[in-house]
């Protein structure tokens, strides 16, 4: 359609470095690594990443530059089968750019964090060993999110897709052999299975998408789908974006496959920023926004989807106000945020939902690096508290300690519960001005970025959905509302846990990256101002989207929003801040909302849910065909019995004795035996006397001539 | 004046000789001198037919023949020589170690 | 009967009759001498016959070089006579049936099948010696260079041989 003549122009013949400059220092750790102290491995993954980042910039440049012409580089010839023809090619339009530019830029910053992350991790957890396999994975996360975002058509998106499917599998399982607080379980290798799996089913959707996309269209490729997409019935387009919707719920945590993402923050935090908020989850959202030209097609899909995107922000919301450990609460808020995206592209307000997208991966990046350095210090405090311990024996104060946190000296101390928090406001102030900036923007408080992208979308919601308006407005309420609950119970009131008070800041390498998303996330908005002449965003997506509409700022809507949320937080106020939370206090919601708030605090069950009705049925129907079906009825008594008692009967007394011994066996003793006496009268000819030789040369010589006579 | 025939005639007498001279004779040696004989048999037909036919290429061939023999009686010589080392004997009839 | 005839015949008769004696001859040594006159006597053939040059060469290579290089091993290795053996009781009768048998058959085909037949050397003719050299090397370098150079290098190779074969390795002992 318009595959450029600039291709030569520009720095576009950089793209595939987007992808290898990540794997070659994925191989440089791989090769080299094990003679590499911590620091220089983490710095090659790092530079790595920023190179990346380097070609997105440039190549965004040139595609300033060219006037934003999407530019097809072919790179590789893949498969060539019949009329299938499929290449690795890059596409580089504005809205590939985009992504390319968060998720290296954003993937760099995590990088440099994880650096000082991965080295209090790694010594807590006593394996210096994996340091390197962590920056290796990370690295293939990067390219593949690359492959992801830069593939030229469905089916290059989809090997991205997998790719990084399987690195958030290896990232989630990291610390496989133990749980999130180092204790030897499968906890983690099971939330690895369970995020894999969910994300099965979400894929499985997608390649139904992609064969039926084949057989209406011919062609994976992006723009020959859409070109040959309006000649055909809109059922089948119906079909494609629904099937794509699962693929979407899977891999962007949409109901009702999103239980995997809270389990998925078993993983290091670095990765619950990098994978599981800021960059793979929305690769769904980025999935619908590549395929607007299909959903514009059908609008009963394009209603399905944000309506889907709507409860599960609603529904995640909910749950999040139940949470007690920190990054829970961040998951079922990315679910909740990324439920606001895939309404708003469900809508058709692409540029909202990828400005959301945009923003959110600055804001949360931020809340979960923020959380991880919560996290650690909380370790630092502990360990401190526990030195303290043992020098001192105080037997009194270990009574009052036991009493205070409510478990067991034994029990291992969990560093990410914010019941074991409090009061980190003065032993972590830069964590909490930085923690303070995410949950600001997340809240969507002007001027944060949160405020404006939020805004946009909750904006085009009441244009044309209002039901959607409706169920996003509740849950911008509850996202206010639980942020406000964990700056209050995190950050305020007292240490409920010695480890909180003696809590102690992190190093300049995990705050300055937070420094960075902290702008980000407080200017990130200036992206796509409301105003005539801002929507710089919009105009750079207008490149590849076509059409789309630029609302000027509407003060209603914008207002009843702001209103909702500092209503939500002044509400979290009177809840936990005005009187803070005691240790081993309940919740103070509990007993006003009853089992309402038991609900949310058990996720409404739906894991359990899961398990009674699929989950556990499927296994009992998988040991009854295991164990009844395939065991005993076929392979007992249809294998052994049938088959293999028949067999035997004929082989031996038809085959064996008759045909075999009596037949072939008999012939071919005979032919050796033949072949033996044969060779044993011939031998007595070779008596090795060279004149016996000569003689019968001489009688052939003879006869010959004797022949030639007669003749 | 003789006629070309009763060249050819001593030449297969001369042939037949040495064919004899191979088969019964037992010393190594002595069959290799009876090669050479067949050798000067067939030269001598060849040379009687170049004579018949006026051109030199039978004598030219001859004398091919005869340095290429004597080549072989060098090599000849020299592994009766060694098997000489190996067997302290030279009859071929002790020389049998290849029988089936 | 001519006196060229003549000469033939009593020269074919001391040719037959020497190699028969090489052929029975109990001393190698004696078989070795026979064989010298043999070869002289076909050298005189080749006289007969217009090849001065394949005379000469078959007195110097034959009598000359490879005779002598017979003898030479004959009495090097002691071998004049060997130890009276009869392992093969039917090859001698045998042998000597089916020589005759060829001799015959190879009589008769060549007598009646060679073409051409004719005289050689006509009557009175003078054979010039060093035309027919000329005339003969002319041949031998014009249209069998290549032959001839091949000849050498066969002759080379044989050398080569000859003295790997019968060199001793170091160290061994013979």
């Amino acid at each position: 359609m318009h595959l450029s003549e600039s291709v030569t122009t520009g720095y576009f013949f950089l793209a595939p470095w987007l992808v290898f400059a990540p794997v070659i220092g994925l191989l440089i750790n791989i090769i080299f690594g094990g003679r590499l102290s911590e620091k220089a491995i983490g710095t090659v993954a790092s530079l790595a990443s920023g190179a990346s980042f380097v070609v997105s910039v440039l190549l965004a440049w040139s595609l300033a530059a060219g006037h934003g012409a999407a530019v097809t580089v072919p790179f590789l010839e893949w498969i060539h089968i019949g009329d299938l023809e499929l290449d690795w090619a890059f596409r580089v339009d504005s809205l590939s750019t985009t992504m390319m530019l968060v998720v290296s830029g954003v993937g760099t910053l995590i990088h440099i964090y994880a650096i000082g992350y991965m080295h209090e991790d790694v010594r807590f957890k006593h394996d210096p060993g994996r340091f390197r396999r962590f920056f290796v994975f990370l690295n293939l996360f990067i390219a593949m999110m690359m492959i992801l975002v830069s593939g030229d058509s469905y089916l290059m998106l989809f090997v991205g897709w997998e790719g990084v499917g399987l690195c958030s599998f290896l990232l989630i399982g990291f610390w496989y052999d133990m749980d999130t607080l180092g204790r030897p379980s499968w906890a983690n290798s099971n939330a690895a299975k369970k995020a894999f799996v969910t994300n099965r089913v979400g894929d499985f959707g997608f390649l139904i998408a992609a064969f039926l996309m084949f057989w209406a269209f011919g062609s994976f490729q992006f723009d020959e789908v859409f070109e040959a997409a309006h000649a055909v019935a809109p059922g089948v387009i119906v079909a494609i974006t629904l099937f794509m919707l699962i693929g979407v719920a899977g891999k962007s945590a949409q109901i009702p496959l999103y239980v995997w993402l809270p389990d998925a923050m078993a993983g290091p935090t670095p990765v619950s920023a990098l994978i599981h908020a800021a960059t793979m989850v929305t690769a769904g959202v980025y999935l619908i926004t590549r395929s607007a030209e299909l959903y514009t097609l059908v609008p009963q899909a394009q209603y399905t989807v944000a309506m889907t995107g709507a409860i599960t922000a609603l529904f995640a919301a909910t749950i999040a106000v139940g949470q007690y450990d920190i990054k829970k609460v961040l998951a079922y808020s990315t679910i909740s945020q990324l439920g606001f995206m895939v309404a708003a592209v469900g809508m058709g307000a692409f540029v909202a939902g990828m400005f959301h997208l945009v923003t959110h991966a600055f804001f949360k990046a931020l809340l979960f690096l923020s959380a991880g350095s919560v996290i650690l210090g909380l370790e630092r405090g502990h360990h401190h508290a526990e030195h303290a311990h043992h020098e001192k024996k105080p037997i009194g104060k270990s009574g009052k300690s036991k009493a205070e946190s409510g478990h067991d000296e034994h029990e291992v101390f969990d560093p990410g519960d914010m019941r074991n928090m409090g009061g980190l406001r003065k032993t972590m102030p830069v964590t909490f001005w930085l923690y303070m900036i995410g949950t600001l923007a997340l809240a969507g408080i002007v001027p944060f970025a949160g405020f404006w992208s939020k805004d946009e979308i909750l904006l085009d919601a009441s244009r044309h959905y209002p039901a959607v308006y409706i169920l996003l407005s509740i849950a911008a309420f509850f996202t206010a509302f639980y942020m406000g609950r964990q700056i209050w119970l995190v950050f305020f009131g007292e240490p409920r846990h010695e480890a909180a008070a003696h809590a102690e800041e992190s190093k300049p390498i995990i705050t300055v990256p937070l420094m960075v998303l902290a702008a980000l996330s407080l200017l990130g908005g200036a992206l796509n101002l409301p105003f005539e002449g801002f929507h710089q965003l919009g105009h750079w997506l207008e490149y590849t989207l076509h059409e789309v509409e630029a609302f000027p700022l509407n003060l209603q809507v914008a207002g009843v929003s702001t209103l909702v949320a500092l209503f939500a937080i002044f509400l979290s106020w009177l809840i936990y801040g005005r009187n803070p939370l005691k240790a081993g206090q309940p919740d103070p919601l509990k007993k006003p909302l009853g089992f309402i708030f038991t609900g949310m605090e058990n996720k409404w069950f739906v894991d359990e849910g899961y398990f009674a009705v699929i989950i556990n049925p499927f296994k009992k129907l998988s040991y009854f065909l295991a164990d009844v079906v395939d065991w005993r009825f076929w392979h007992d008594w249809f294998h052994e019995t049938v088959i293999a008692g028949t067999y035997n009967w004929l082989s031996n007394i038809g085959l064996n004795l008759y045909a075999d011994q009596k037949g072939i066996d008999a012939f071919a003793n005979w032919l050796g035996t033949a072949t033996q006496s044969l060779s044993a009268t011939l031998r007595k000819v070779q008596t090795g006397f060279v004149r016996s030789y000569a003689l019968s040369v001489l009688l052939g010589v003879v006869l010959i001539l004797g022949y030639l006579i007669v003749k | 004046m003789i006629p070309v025939e009763y060249y050819i005639v001593l030449s297969a007498i001369l042939f037949a000789i040495g064919v004899a001279g191979v088969l019964i004779r037992r010393n190594a040696l002595i069959i290799f001198m009876s090669i050479e004989l067949m050798l000067n048999a067939a030269n001598l037909a060849v040379v009687a037919f170049s004579s018949v036919l006026k051109t030199f290429s039978g004598q030219v061939f001859v004398f091919f023949v005869i340095a290429v023999a004597a080549a072989e009686v060098a090599v000849g010589l020299a592994l009766i020589v060694e098997i000489f080392k190996a067997k302290h004997s030279i009859d071929v009839d002790q020389m049998s170690s290849l029988k089936g | 009967m001519t006196l060229d005839l003549a000469l033939f015949l009593i020269l074919a008769l001391v040719a037959v009759a020497t190699a028969l004696g090489m052929l029975f001859s109990k001393n190698a040594v004696y078989s070795a001498l026979f064989l010298v006159l043999n070869f002289v006597t076909v050298a005189v053939f080749y006289l007969l016959l217009g090849a001065p040059f394949i005379a000469m060469a078959q007195i110097t290579v034959y009598a000359g070089a490879i005779m002598v290089l017979f003898l030479f091993v004959i009495m090097l290795l002691g071998a004049e006579r060997l130890p009276a053996t009869n392992v093969l009781p039917w090859q001698r009768p045998l042998a000597i049936t089916l020589t005759v048998i060829l001799a015959m058959e190879s009589t008769y085909l060549l007598l009646s099948r060679a073409r051409p037949s004719g005289s050689v050397l006509p009557p009175g003719a003078e054979v010039n010696t060093v035309d027919n050299l000329r005339a003969m090397a002319m041949t031998l370098f014009n249209n069998y260079l290549l032959p001839f150079e091949v000849t050498s290098v066969l002759l080379l190779v044989a050398m080569v041989g000859v003295i790997v074969l019968v060199r001793r390795e170091k160290g061994q002992k013979s």
